[in-house]
Parts: C-alpha cells; sequence; structure tokens
C-alpha cells in the first residue's frame, strides 16, 4: 500500500470507528488538514524530550 | 448637556458622565447612532441590545442624580464578541447551530463585573465560527469589516471588536484570544488589544474552544481605557476553574511609572522569519523608541506553534464531536474539515505536545531572569484582502490563513500577558506584541503606555468610513 493509500484508509478507518461523517467532497480538505497537522506533530514528536517529562497539565487532587 | 461623544475615550465618558457634564443615556444614544450609521459598512454586531442598553443607562443616571457612586466606567457603552453569554440570548458563537440553543439565562461573568463598574452593554459582536479563524470572516454573517479599508480583513476571530473599537462605535469591546484571537485584530484594525496571563480573567459563561489556551481580554483606543476596563474585570470566580485566586492587582494608577529599569528586547529568530517589511517597521520604531536593542531567541518557538496547532486542533475536534456527527453540514465547510481532520491525530502526538508545552514553559520562565519584556510581531502582514487565501512572500506563495497567527501562537501556547499595540503605518497599521512575565500585565501596559505618550504607538482614525 501506497504512503498516500495508506493514509486515506486511516481516515476511512478513524471517521468509522468516531462515527463521523465523511462525504468524497470533503475528502481532500480534510486530508490537506491531517497532512499539516501530522506535519506540525512531527515536528514535535522528534524533539527529544526525557521520559519524566510532565505534560502541561497536572493533576490535583 | 452634550452628546456628542465621538472620538471621546471611555474615561473621557466616565468623567464626564460622572461629573454630571453628559448623561449616560446620552452617551448610550450616541454610540447605537454610530452603530445604526456606521455598521452597514462595518457588519461587526451580530445583535444590538438597544433596550436593555437604555434601561442601563437610564439607571446610572438616577444613581448619579441620588447621589449613588456609579464606578470608574460610568456610561461607557461597551460590546462583546458572541460567545459571551448574553442574558436573554442565544450564545452563537459565530456558528449556525448554536443559534438553536435557548436564551442564555444570566450574562458572562466579565459583562457583570463591566456593567458593576457602570459600563453599558449596547450588543454582541461578529467573530470567525466558533473562534477557530484568524480572518474574521463568517459564512453564516459575512465578514466583519476593516474600518481602515472595508475590503480588507479585521483579524479574527475576534473580527467584530476589533472593527467596532478601530471604527469608533464603542470605546471598549471584549473579545477572546485562544491561539492570537484579540492580538490579531487588534493588529489589522489597528487598536489595543489585552490578552492577559492566562487564568487571570474569568472566562465563566463563554463558549469555550481549546480549554487551555482560552483567554478572555479587552480591546480599546488608548491604554488607559485598556487599564480600565482590564481593572474592572479582574476577580476570582470559583465558576470558572483555571481562574486565579490571586488578589485584584490594578494597574491603572501604575501606568505613568515609566519604564526606567526595564530591560527590554528583541524576539529574534522565528520571529524574524516570514515577515512582511511592515511588520519589521513597526517592530523597528517600537524598539527605536524604547531604545531595545538587544535580541533574545524564545527557544523552539516554532515547535511551540506546531504544538499548539495540534492541541487545538485536537481539543477542537473533541469539543464538536456531536455537532460533527449530527449538524456536520451546518458548519462553515472550512471549519467541519479542519475539525474532523482533528479528531483524526493520534491521541501519544497530542500527549507529546503537552509534554513538550512544559518543556518550553520552563525555559521562556529561564529567559525572564534575563529580560522583562520581549518585542515581536503581532501579524507577519497587514490586513489582507477579503477572501484572500495566498501572499507572496520572498518569490513563495503562502497560504494566508494558516501563517497569520505564526508570532501570536508561541506566546498564548504558555499564557504570558501581552499588549498587542498599533503602530500606525499608512495605509493600514499593524501591531506588535509587547510581551513579559505570568501575572505581570503591569509591565506590558506601562511600556504600551510609555509608548503612547512618545506619539509611536496610537488607534488611528478610521480611515474606511
Amino acid at each position: 500500500m501506497t504512503v498516500e493509500n495508506a493514509l486515506d484508509s486511516y481516515i476511512d478507518a478513524v471517521a468509522k470507528a468516531l462515527a463521523l461523517p465523511l462525504e468524497e467532497a470533503w475528502r481532500p480538505a480534510v486530508r490537506a488538514n491531517l497532512e499539516v497537522s501530522l506535519r506540525l506533530a512531527r515536528l514535535v514528536d522528534e524533539f527529544p524530550l526525557p521520559d519524566e517529562t510532565e505534560p502541561a497539565s497536572v493533576f490535583a487532587a | 448637556m452634550s452628546t456628542n461623544t465621538d472620538g471621546l475615550t471611555a474615561q473621557q465618558i466616565a468623567q464626564a458622565v460622572a461629573g454630571g457634564n453628559l448623561s449616560a443615556l446620552g452617551a448610550t444614544e450616541a454610540a447605537l447612532g454610530r452603530i445604526a450609521k456606521r455598521d452597514s459598512v462595518l457588519n461587526a454586531f451580530t445583535d444590538i441590545t438597544a433596550d436593555r442598553a437604555r434601561a442601563s443607562a437610564r439607571a446610572i443616571d438616577a444613581a448619579i442624580a441620588a447621589g449613588r457612586n456609579v464606578g470608574p466606567l460610568a456610561g461607557v457603552p461597551f460590546a462583546v464578541k458572541n460567545l459571551f453569554d448574553v442574558k436573554g440570548l442565544a450564545t452563537r458563537a459565530g456558528s449556525k447551530i448554536n443559534r438553536d440553543l435557548a436564551p442564555s439565562p444570566r450574562d458572562a461573568t466579565l459583562i457583570e463585573r463591566m456593567e458593576a463598574a457602570g459600563a453599558i452593554l449596547v450588543g454582541a459582536l461578529n467573530m470567525g465560527e466558533y473562534a477557530y479563524d484568524f480572518t474574521g470572516e463568517n459564512v453564516h454573517d459575512g465578514p466583519s469589516r476593516n474600518p481602515h479599508d472595508p475590503t480588507r480583513m479585521t483579524g479574527g476571530s475576534s473580527g467584530g471588536s476589533g472593527s467596532a473599537v478601530g471604527g469608533g462605535l464603542v470605546p471598549i469591546a471584549l473579545g477572546s484570544d485562544t491561539n492570537g484571537s484579540i492580538r490579531v485584530p487588534a493588529s489589522f484594525c489597528g487598536v489595543f488589544g489585552l490578552k492577559p496571563t492566562y487564568g487571570r480573567l474569568s472566562r465563566a459563561r463563554s463558549f469555550p474552544f481549546v480549554a487551555s489556551f482560552d483567554h478572555l481580554g479587552p480591546f480599546a483606543r488608548s491604554t488607559g481605557d485598556l487599564a480600565l476596563a482590564y481593572d474592572a474585570m479582574q476577580g476570582p470566580d470559583a465558576d470558572d476553574a483555571a481562574c486565579t485566586t490571586r488578589p485584584v492587582e490594578p494597574v491603572t494608577a501604575l501606568l505613568a511609572q515609566g519604564i526606567s529599569g526595564l530591560r527590554i528586547a528583541i524576539a529574534g529568530g522565528h520571529f524574524q522569519n516570514n515577515v512582511f517589511p511592515e511588520a519589521v517597521e513597526a517592530v523597528a520604531r517600537v524598539a527605536r523608541a524604547l531604545e531595545a536593542t538587544q535580541t533574545v531567541e524564545i527557544p523552539e518557538a516554532a515547535r511551540a506553534r506546531a504544538a499548539a496547532y495540534v492541541i487545538t486542533t485536537t481539543e477542537g475536534a473533541s469539543l464538536h464531536l456531536d455537532r460533527l456527527r449530527q449538524r456536520p453540514n451546518d458548519f462553515d465547510p472550512a471549519v467541519r474539515d479542519r475539525l474532523i481532520a482533528g479528531a483524526m491525530i493520534p491521541a501519544p502526538l497530542v500527549d507529546r505536545a503537552q509534554k513538550f508545552r512544559r518543556w518550553y514553559r520552563a525555559r521562556v520562565l529561564e529567559l525572564f531572569g534575563t529580560v522583562d519584556v520581549i518585542l515581536a510581531p503581532a501579524t507577519p502582514c497587514i490586513a489582507p484582502k477579503l477572501g484572500q487565501a495566498t501572499f507572496m512572500l520572498d518569490g513563495v506563495e503562502l497560504p494566508v490563513r494558516a501563517n497569520i497567527g505564526i508570532h501570536t501562537q508561541p506566546i498564548s501556547f504558555i499564557g504570558l500577558p501581552v499588549v498587542a499595540v498599533p503602530v500606525p503605518l499608512v495605509p493600514m497599521p499593524i501591531g506588535v506584541q509587547i510581551i513579559a512575565a505570568p501575572w505581570r500585565e503591569d509591565i506590558v501596559l506601562r511600556v504600551a503606555h510609555a509608548l503612547e505618550r512618545m506619539g509611536v504607538v496610537a488607534a488611528p482614525a478610521p480611515r474606511g468610513l
């Protein structure tokens, strides 16, 4: 499966799992938005952080 | 008794009302008259609460006649972005879907506080759908229009707030800022905008977007008015889980303290990339006036902007998941498609963005050990044309919408206080961010006030009306 087809399959699978409607006419824009978000998320992902790093919000009981 | 309040600041109106030289009703009628005359061009207002405003104004006038204290904003007309709950109105938040909500039973906390200080609510303001917007365009209500050139964007998402103050319809408006939605329209419309520290002002009874990024704050045409509104709205509020319990820290009396001793630096790196000459010129003018020559690097700011983008799109998707399932065709299609994509970001990437956020916060707080104020562009450009999708920068075609907020997002990501100050370039103004450490609104407002006194920043008279 090409990377392109893999992303389309992923979009279909997540839409189904979350019961989100996805008309074919919307797919190019959804896909383009997802590609931008994943590119930006990769920028964060590739930044090394210590295992002990807490997330921004810290739960207080 | 005079009723011509055109061009008067909120402070001047309040002084005139308290001193018996102007009635609150007169000030209110004057604002309603300006709205009737100019809003057909600006499209800033979605609701005009004339009956309520007149009733409130009469109550202020009666209180003055009875010798009672009426507060520092007596008779000052103001308006709010339509994501604030206004008693009796459905909180539409720029959407079609929310118009089906029941009318709000109570005003937002910040409206209550403004009115407790004597201000008069005259209406609710246009905004981008569900605040997921940097343009001020809205497919349901039409775009709010720039008061200096109605063919241009106001910026968003608090577009009506920027337009109403920039166009002189009201001296004060309230808006919200999740990634730049106060600072961007302040920049494009040539007015002052305050995004306080995250948690400083209550968001109770306003429609949310991204819980850990959402801030509310004022727009005004002068630093004095900005401080007056900010002071009136401070204070803890049990109805907002993020609202601070710190005591009220008024700034109005501190504005004239000056800026001597403050260490002021210019943001480098990310904040000097992808900017048009107007933004460079605006920062240079402000820096020159403040005698700021040092440049500081906010570490990993581009990555911070990326992390803010990821968290925004996923939390936004989570907020609207049921509406996306049930009424997808009632969204602005562009907003819907962004939100559906946001629902598809894998959870580990969001968790990593939240962990990066803590790392980044610690590094930036370290930076504030060596400087007190950081200067950065509020927007990379002046207001683009309505409907404009791309712009050319250094020979590269870039999407407008995605790039408008590149300099505001890394700052709100960690909740720092900012005043966006208007540099009155011709033909279009543009803003500069004055940024300080958390809880130091006093510093950013003092610096903005000093710049205003030097004549370097000012809200220009509307040029497009």
